[in-house]
Parts: C-alpha cells; sequence; structure tokens
C-alpha cells in the first residue's frame, strides 16, 4: 500500500468503488443545532453593520446638533430602524452563546481546584450586566 | 520550528472582539439603534453626547471596540465563507475582503475619532 | 410498545452498479433490544449479505458507530425502544467513504491518530531502576476526561468541517493530543504544536460543538480544541514576537 496518505491528511487512495458522498451545499439546513451555528455565525455580518452604524451616528454627533437631529431621524427611517431592530437580535444571540462557551476554552485554576463552569459563566453574564448598565448611566445620565 | 502564520493572532483577535462585542454592542444598538430614534427613552441633548464622545478616554475605548468587533466579524464571516458556501478555494479573495474589509473600517474609524472637534 | 419494528438498512455493493439503496426489514423489539440487536438478527435469520462492524456490544470498543434516524450513534447502545413503531434508518456514518453497506474506510482517521504523538514524551527517560513516575490525583483529573475517547468517530461523523474539509485533524485527534499534553509526565507540548497549528489543525475548527454533543464517552473534545486554540495561540503569539526564546 502507498505510503503517501501519511504525508497528506484527508488523502484516500483511488478506490473507485467507494462511495463518497460530498456534503450538499445546505448542509446547515439538515440539522437543528447546525441552523443553531450558522445563525450564530452570521450574526458577524450584524456586528459590522452596527459598527458602521456607530461611526456615522459619531459623525454626526461630531459635526453639530443639526446633524445629530438629522441622524436620528434618518434612523427612524424603516429600513434602518428594522436592520437595527433584527441587529439586536442577532447581537443578543451572540451574547448568549458567547458566554455560554467562553468557559469551554478558560480553565481557571484557583487554589489548585477548577473553577466549575458554571462560575465562569456567571461573571461573564454579572460583566454583560455591569457594562450595560455603565453604558446607561454614561449616555443618559452622566 | 512552528509555522510563523497569522492564524493565532487572528483567533486572539476574534475572541478579543468575541468579548467586546457580546459585553458592549448590545447595549449600544438597543439605545443608539432603536430607543433613541424611537423616542423610548429621550435621547439625550446633543451638548452632552459630545461632551462625552470629545473626552479623550471615549475616544480611546470606541476606537478598542471598533477595531476589534470589525476583527471579529471578520474573522467570523471569513469562515462561514468557507464552511457555508463552500468556497475555501477563493480563500485568498476572501482573507483579502473580510480582514481588508476591517482594516479599511478601522481606518475610517481611527479618523472619525481622531477629528471629533 | 410494538412488538416488531421497521429497520431501513442502508445498502452499497461496489461490485454492482447502482450506488446505495435502502432495504426494509422486520425486526422484533423486544424492551431491551439495542439496534445492534436488530442488525444481528438480520444477518443471522433474514440477509446474511448485509456487511457492518461491532465487537464488544458495550460502548467501549469504538467499532460500532452507525447513523441512526441521521445522528451519529453507536448501534450497541441505541436502544430501539427509543424510536416508538419506528422505522429505524440505518445508514453507514456520514463523512467517511462507503466500503460496502454499513461498513466505513476509517484509514484516515487511523493515520490522524498518529500525527498527533499521542505517546508521552520526555527529553530523559528516567531509568527503570529509579522507579515509576509518580501523579497526584488532582494531576491525573487534568487529563483524564480526555483519555477516555474509545475512537469511535462519531464526532468526526458529526463534525460539519470534517464532512467539508476532509484534510482537518478533526476532534478525536486533537482531544487525545491534549490527553498528552496535560499529562504532567509529558513534555511533548511544543512537538504537537506543530501539528496542530497547521491551517488542518486546529484553526479550521469553528466551534460547532457537534462532535462533543455525540461523544458516547463524554471527552468533549470541543472543549479540548477551545482550550488548546487558548493555549496555541499564546505560543504563536510568542513566537511572532520573541522567535528565538519560543522554543
Amino acid at each position: 500500500m502507498s505510503d503517501q496518505s501519511a504525508e497528506h491528511p484527508g488523502y484516500t487512495e483511488y478506490h473507485p468503488r467507494w462511495l463518497r458522498r460530498r456534503p450538499s451545499t445546505y448542509w446547515w439546513l439538515e440539522r437543528r443545532a447546525y441552523l443553531a451555528f450558522i445563525t450564530r455565525e452570521l450574526s458577524s455580518i450584524f456586528i459590522a453593520w452596527f459598527i458602521v452604524y456607530l461611526l456615522l451616528f459619531i459623525r454626526a454627533v461630531s459635526r453639530g446638533d443639526a446633524s445629530y437631529q438629522q441622524f436620528l431621524a434618518w434612523s427612524r427611517h424603516p429600513v434602518v430602524l428594522v436592520l437595527n431592530v433584527v441587529t439586536f437580535l442577532f447581537v443578543v444571540f451572540h451574547a448568549f452563546t458567547w458566554f455560554n462557551l467562553a468557559p469551554k476554552a478558560m480553565v481557571v485554576h484557583v487554589g489548585g481546584k477548577r473553577l466549575p463552569a458554571s462560575v465562569i459563566s456567571a461573571s461573564n453574564y454579572a460583566a454583560w450586566v455591569a457594562a450595560t448598565a455603565f453604558v446607561v448611566w454614561l449616555l443618559l445620565g452622566g | 520550528m512552528a509555522k510563523r502564520s497569522l492564524e493565532p493572532i487572528l483567533w486572539l483577535l476574534f475572541s478579543a472582539g468575541g468579548v467586546v462585542s457580546a459585553l458592549l454592542v448590545p447595549i449600544l444598538v438597543l439605545l443608539l439603534g432603536i430607543a433613541f430614534p424611537l423616542g423610548w427613552l429621550s435621547a439625550p441633548s446633543h451638548e452632552h453626547l459630545f461632551a462625552v464622545l470629545r473626552h479623550p478616554l471615549t475616544r480611546v475605548a470606541l476606537f478598542g471596540v471598533c477595531v476589534l468587533s470589525l476583527f471579529h466579524g471578520a474573522h467570523r464571516f471569513r469562515f462561514t465563507l468557507y464552511d457555508g458556501l463552500q468556497i475555501k478555494h477563493l480563500n485568498e479573495l476572501i482573507n483579502l475582503f473580510c480582514y481588508g474589509g476591517a482594516i479599511a473600517l478601522s481606518l475610517w474609524a481611527g479618523y472619525l475619532l481622531w477629528v471629533v472637534p | 410498545m410494538p412488538d416488531r419494528i421497521t429497520m431501513q438498512v442502508a445498502r452499497y455493493r461496489p461490485e454492482e452498479d447502482g450506488g446505495q439503496s435502502v432495504q426494509a426489514y422486520e425486526v422484533p423489539c423486544p424492551k431491551d433490544w439495542v439496534v445492534l440487536d436488530g442488525l444481528n438478527y438480520i444477518k443471522d435469520r433474514l440477509d446474511g449479505s448485509l456487511s457492518y462492524r461491532w465487537s464488544c456490544r458495550m460502548g467501549v470498543c469504538g467499532s460500532c458507530g452507525m447513523t441512526v434516524n441521521g445522528e451519529p450513534k453507536l448501534t450497541c447502545e441505541t436502544f430501539l425502544s427509543e424510536y416508538g413503531s419506528g422505522p429505524v434508518r440505518v445508514e453507514p456514518l456520514r463523512n467517511f467513504p462507503v466500503i460496502r453497506d454499513l461498513v466505513v474506510e476509517i484509514g484516515d482517521f487511523m493515520r490522524k491518530l498518529v500525527m498527533v504523538k499521542p505517546w508521552i514524551i520526555r527529553a530523559d527517560e528516567q531509568d527503570v531502576s529509579a522507579g515509576e513516575y509518580r501523579q497526584t490525583p488532582a494531576e491525573l483529573d487534568e487529563y483524564k476526561q480526555f483519555s477516555m475517547c474509545i475512537n469511535c468517530m462519531l464526532c468526526y461523523s458529526a463534525c460539519p468541517i470534517y464532512g467539508l474539509e476532509p484534510a482537518f485533524i478533526g476532534p478525536a485527534a486533537i482531544a487525545l493530543a491534549q490527553r498528552y499534553n496535560l499529562d504532567s509526565r509529558d513534555e511533548g507540548s511544543a512537538e504537537r504544536l506543530d501539528v496542530l497549528s497547521e491551517h488542518d489543525g486546529i484553526w479550521g475548527c469553528t466551534f460547532v460543538g457537534e462532535c462533543t454533543e455525540v461523544c458516547p464517552k463524554h471527552v468533549d473534545p470541543a472543549g479540548a480544541i477551545q482550550r488548546y486554540k487558548l493555549t496555541a495561540a499564546l505560543a504563536g503569539l510568542k513566537s511572532f514576537v520573541l522567535p528565538r526564546s519560543a522554543r
């Protein structure tokens, strides 16, 4: 048997009678878990959109009160509004999935014992609440 | 000798961006994109927002949020294109589009935050 | 509880034309029968030409992995009663080439396991007279979970990345690498890093997480991979910033 396979992982020898089934373009529809995964990944587009929106917002504020009010009026346009609502939903989904999965990557040892995943998750959520409160305070009061 | 690829660094940027965007973007979308335009909460006065924006700490923090979130999104979208659309053979084009886009928008962010009067 | 159930079994005969087909068999369905019992009944009484792998029939050898109603399962641990009145569809494990009927080609998987150097690597081997290497229970716990893998390949079947990119090294291989990296007796992390930080190593993984969901031994390969990504990323960063001292 040739040894080419050792240097090329994934390469199997030419066996015309082995049945090889290629994944369909719609593989992500075949299982609920895959659909949830792709939805999570698509949140990336909405994060990018929001940063663009944020930069436009910053630019509007920099240019004075009139342009700020104009920007708020523009963001009331149904297309922009719907886009932002959808963005909000995707971004929240990203946050939840992120905080639930983050403990997998971070194994923290305190005093020789491993912190359970739930503790790490809980501290992530606590940080989320704190960050949210801070932003609200900053923008509305301060 | 470990191959010197960019992947580890891109992944670290992706992770940092994931944390930052998860913590801050939801509330920012809610306020800036929905609540203020719709008047659910009275939008803050221009004076107040401008004062917050001008502060050097705000500008640095916003820059950080923008750059990290952009790289987070770019990295994730790149893999979505690879796996979702199965166009991995176009990887050079995809990388250029994703990371190039992130860099371009980061430069724009830097410019905008620098020139706040 | 029905006392008979229909099993729809995928057939593939390479010596004939015609690709894959489905053949239905009716098998008895006692309460304690698993899918493997159904397959054995088919082979013993109904159709001796059916080909499939199995061995221990108790969930430790990893031979009997197949796709049952769309999910990767160990057929010796999956009860027919879970499927109510049926039918139960049995197909070969997804993402692998099919040799015949329910038998898949596992050579790629076997080669990938070896690629991660799954053995204790030490700079100096202790002399036998020096006695055994000692390890505390806490040190054992660090890697024990990852040592429970039975090489059943259900995780490779569930991983969409492996399906799309056969060069991807895959969940079990990375978990196996972690089993050794986290072993206090081992000194080979740097060597394994070279293999794993190739593009088709850990960086192809996008944390779908299905590998962990289907693992019958609760190895949690997804956790092993994400944890390793952090380790490898920091090591990669170090080698970028301090190229010489990194090794």
